[in-house]
């Protein structure tokens, strides 16, 4: 299962990438989590057919997917890839089998994760996501009856208004505080990012006309089940406090990269102090610290789905250029019209990072928050062991035992951090990130047994 | 900015903080010095064994000194439960040691029976061929041609025994500083200044090297040797069972949390990543020894680094030029913990009462 | 545990042609949607018991990130229920605390 080039993720980026690697000639296989190619912005929208109230931006993706149709492209579905060996290859996992594919060149594109959004009462079921809601809504046809949405970002205005054009539209908006006079004189930038701006106050328009109750500047979240098994959710805006009931509460504070395969490789990271995430330091396009390794998309710091696309077709420009398929002249020609899309595509981020940054009340909640989600370590806790000098992401790991579950850190680090940042008042840039080991996603013995030594150690 | 200590005891690790506790009980101002959260720690990626059989085989005071950890094991995990509310999860219910190579079985035996004379045969144990074995653990794999039993063998939760040891410490008085690591140490005046990479400098009458692999550097400024290297070992821990594991052993345990804990390789690196290949041979032991756990998942595996000195035994050394200053270095800092926080204590201070601790000695390298 | 489900369908949506068995009682599925989706279909309950306290929980992230949708399927503990398409006749059990040990092979 060798090829020239192994993609992980078929998202905008992995599948951009892999149609301009394989047009230039290099065999492609591309690893992908789901059973369909299209990331979670694209899920199963090669599928889908009749879902107009999923909007049109979705329906883009199509194309991306019909791309994929090439000789020089193997799409690997549900594979999950849990190791990179720099000597072995790419590590992946499907049906209980392990194979192994070996390549010269890799791109990582495992995109983004919803940001966690700790507060008491998140661990109930009843709340998700709101980007959980949109796979379901993409791809099971399944829409939120009397939802609250939750939180800050325009994903929230999107999903509100899919939510209103499939006809269960949302009980109420909850807005976290915004910042958007702070963030206005980034808006001068943004303005070549109109379309999507004036997309987004269509969104706003549309939650306005349909009566939505729209609270803004809220805080103080916290929800709990009521005895039939609906969710009262209370919260507070300046000296009120509300106290709404629903049945199921959707959350959302923006998305931050998954970097959990990229740090596990021990490639070098850098603090994005904007969007309050690591993520892999990466030159222009998109050369990780490691030079046959690339990482595209929002995996290497959050643009969305237009720059993912713009960013996965410049890696696998590079990528060409390196494999000695395309020559510097040809590699540079080709990019300019990437980068200017990837420009108009970023263009609006500063604004929305600004305008929709994270409150610090969700950086470092309560104490009777749940942050651990596997191993149920309160906030709590964590502030009483980072008083009596638990002064680190691994020292509160061993102490408490945060991010040894299953999910490894995935729904905790960011708010652990926060809290170890609050407590011993330290900038959460200094505190991280969290050294990340393998196996990445959980795999049995028998699958870990079954890879054998290495081929050249068996002779 | 300076600070005064008594003794300032260089790194906060299980060692440190033993020694740190120890000296702290018999009346002394204590100092931990302890270094960045991401500096190479053996004391957070160990496996917890409180264990005895086959060691010291060649090394008679190794054998007394670890026969007397393992047994005064009950006693030190009552003092810290009596100073912090940390369950150490301390199981001193025997353990095994598995063999899948009839030679390293046989071989194991012969280390034994040398261990026992050390301890002039009060170490019991029993060697069991496949069949015994098999008729005592029934879920054992056929692969395994033997295996060693010894009754002392135990293992604790390592990750809470050092949380538990820096609580305690607090609660003793002890002072501990963190990330920041000691750049430079060296006599000065009556005692010695520390100073970290943060430039803080501070002031010690007495100051104990107990900084793991961290002494290699800082020990030679003090006037010691400090002759030890890294060994990588790695490890894997798996999801969490309900069912208990019916046996402990050194490379196969269940923590009390429910995973099962792999491990006991060694590789001379001093690089702490993990690798496929090691990861595939946990993986065959585990399944080749108890073929239950097959469909086990590994949540994590992750490769540490042992602080080894040349013989494997540990190094209790007091500076001949510097008086005041000490280097405590070994590579079994949690079974030998309830020393290391007394009587290790009690030579440190010199009292009459204090053990020999002569065979311990650095100058043991000199000579060979 | 059997609260009524927080979703609806959509539009349009396909019908529920799949057949699954949750600890016993019939679970429908729409082809291509995940086991996860269609628990969420059939009920607003907890899907599994943590290890740790034994707390009720639902599949969450939808997207094989937080490992809250674990249950038993076809005999396999601790599966991520959002990572696995539904198919007919899957015998589903809610996961209740730590998982057990496999029989002897």
């Amino acid at each position: 299962m060798s090829a020239d080039l192994v993609i992980i993720g078929a998202g905008p980026a992995g599948m951009a990438a892999a149609r301009v690697a394989a047009e230039g000639g290099l065999s492609v296989t591309l690893l992908d989590e789901q059973e369909r190619a299209g990331g979670q912005i694209y899920r199963n929208v090669g599928a889908v057919a009749g879902r107009g109230w999923l909007g049109a931006d979705y329906a883009r993706g199509g194309a991306l997917v019909q791309g994929l149709d090439h000789p020089g492209i193997t799409h690997q579905p549900r594979a999950t890839v849990w190791r990179i060996d720099a000597r072995r290859g790419v590590i992946w996992l499907r049906d209980g089998q392990s194979h192994v594919s070996p390549a010269a060149h890799v791109l990582i594109a495992t995109g983004a994760q919803e940001r966690p959004v700790p507060f008491p009462g998140w661990t109930l079921p009843g709340l998700m996501p709101a980007g959980a809601a949109q796979i379901l809504m993409k791809q099971s046809g399944m829409v939120p009856d009397e939802a609250i949405l939750a939180g800050a970002g325009p994903l929230l205005y999107l999903v509100a208004a899919q939510m209103i054009a499939a006809g269960a539209p949302p009980v109420a908006l909850v807005e976290t505080p915004t910042a958007i006079t702070h963030a206005l004189p980034k808006l001068p930038r943004a303005l070549f990012g109109l379309p999507t701006l004036i997309k987004g106050l269509g969104l706003i328009a549309r939650i306005r006309a349909a009566g939505i109750p729209w609270y803004r500047g809220a805080a103080d979240f916290r929800a709990e089940t009521t005895e039939d098994g609906r969710i009262r959710f209370d919260f507070t805006t300046g000296k009120q406090s509300h106290s709404l009931t629903c049945g199921l509460l959707l959350t959302h504070l923006g998305v931050i990269p998954q970097s959990h395969l990229t740090r596990s490789m021990g490639l070098a990271h850098e603090y994005d102090a904007e969007q309050g995430a690591w993520r892999p330091t990466l030159d222009p396009w998109g050369q990780s610290s490691e030079p046959h390794v690339f990482v595209a998309g929002d995996g290497g710091g959050i643009g969305g789905a237009e720059a993912a696309r713009a960013k996965g077709a410049l890696a696998a420009l590079a990528i060409l250029h390196q494999a000695g398929k395309l020559d510097a002249a040809g590699r540079d020609r080709r990019a300019a019209p990437l980068r200017r899309a990837l420009s108009r595509a970023l263009s609006l981020r500063p604004f929305l990072d600004a305008a929709y940054s994270v409150p610090s009340a969700f950086l470092a909640p309560p104490d009777e928050t749940i942050v651990c989600r596997c191993e149920e370590v309160t906030a709590g806790s964590i502030r009483k062991a980072a008083c009596t000098g638990a002064e680190g992401l691994r020292l509160m790991r061993t102490s408490l035992r945060t991010g040894m579950g299953p999910c490894q850190g995935r729904m905790c680090e960011t708010t652990v951090i926060g809290l170890i940042a609050e407590a011993t008042d330290r900038p959460a840039s200094t505190l991280g990130p969290g050294r990340i080991r393998t196996p990445v996603k959980p795999v049995t013995l028998a699958e870990i047994a079954a890879l054998g030594p290495q081929p050249e150690e068996t002779t | 900015m300076s600070a005064q200590a008594g003794t300032a005891i260089i790194g906060g690790g299980i060692v440190g903080l033993c020694v740190a506790l120890g000296l702290a009980a018999r009346g002394h101002e204590v100092l931990v010095l302890d270094g960045r959260d991401g500096d190479m720690r053996a004391s957070q990626g160990n496996f917890g064994l409180v264990w005895l059989q086959g060691k010291g085989a060649g090394y008679a005071p190794y054998a007394r000194w670890s026969f007397q950890a393992v047994q005064a094991w009950p006693d030190f995990a009552k003092r810290l439960s009596g100073l912090v509310d940390v369950d150490l999860a301390l199981c001193q219910q025997g353990g095994y040691e598995f063999f899948t190579d009839a030679a390293e079985y046989e071989a194991f035996g012969h280390d034994l029976h040398r261990q026992a004379n050390a301890l002039d045969d009060r170490l019991s144990f029993e060697l069991l061929n496949h069949a015994d074995l098999a008729a005592r653990l029934p879920g054992i794999g056929q692969r395994v041609v033997g295996a060693s039993f010894c009754p002392l063998d135990g293992h604790v939760n390592p990750l809470r025994l050092h949380f538990a040891l820096r609580q305690a410490c607090l609660a003793s008085g002890v002072r501990i500083t963190c990330g920041a690591s000691v750049v430079s140490v060296r006599p000065a005046g009556a005692g010695f200044a520390l100073l970290d990479e943060t430039g803080r400098q501070t002031r010690a009458s007495r100051v104990v090297l107990c900084a793991g692999l961290g002494a290699a550097h800082l020990g030679p400024q003090l006037g010691f040797r400090a002759p030890i290297r890294a060994q990588r070992g790695e490890l894997m821990i798996t999801e969490r069972v309900a069912d208990r594991l019916p046996f402990l052993s050194s490379t196969i345990r269940q923590v009390d949390e429910g995973g099962f804990q792999i491990g006991g390789t060694k590789a001379e690196t001093d690089c702490d990543t993990e690798t496929t290949t090691t990861m595939v041979g946990l993986a065959q032991h585990a399944v080749a020894v108890w073929p239950r756990l097959a469909d086990l998942r590994v949540l994590r595996s992750w490769a540490a680094l042992r602080v080894m000195t040349p013989d494997g035994y540990p190094i209790y050394q007091r500076s001949a030029d510097h008086p005041g200053a000490f280097l405590v270095t070994c590579h079994s800092g949690v079974t030998l913990a309830p020393l290391h926080a007394t009587r290790l204590a009690e030579w440190i201070d010199g009292d009459p009462a204090a053990p020999d601790l002569e065979a311990f000695d650095e100058r043991r390298f000199a000579l060979s | 545990m059997n609260a009524a489900s927080r979703f609806r369908d959509a539009p349009g949506a396909a019908p529920r042609s799949l057949r699954l068995m949750l600890d016993g009682v019939p679970v429908l599925a729409r082809p291509g949607e995940s086991v996860a989706a269609a628990l969420l279909a059939h009920s607003g309950g907890a899907t599994r018991q943590t290890p740790v306290t034994g707390a009720g929980r639902a599949p969450y992230c939808m997207m094989g990130v937080c490992f809250d949708c674990l249950v038993t399927i076809d005999g396999h503990p601790n599966v991520q229920a959002c990572m696995v398409s539904a198919r007919e006749g899957m015998v589903i059990q809610r996961q209740i605390g730590a998982r057990r040990l496999g029989d002897q092979p």
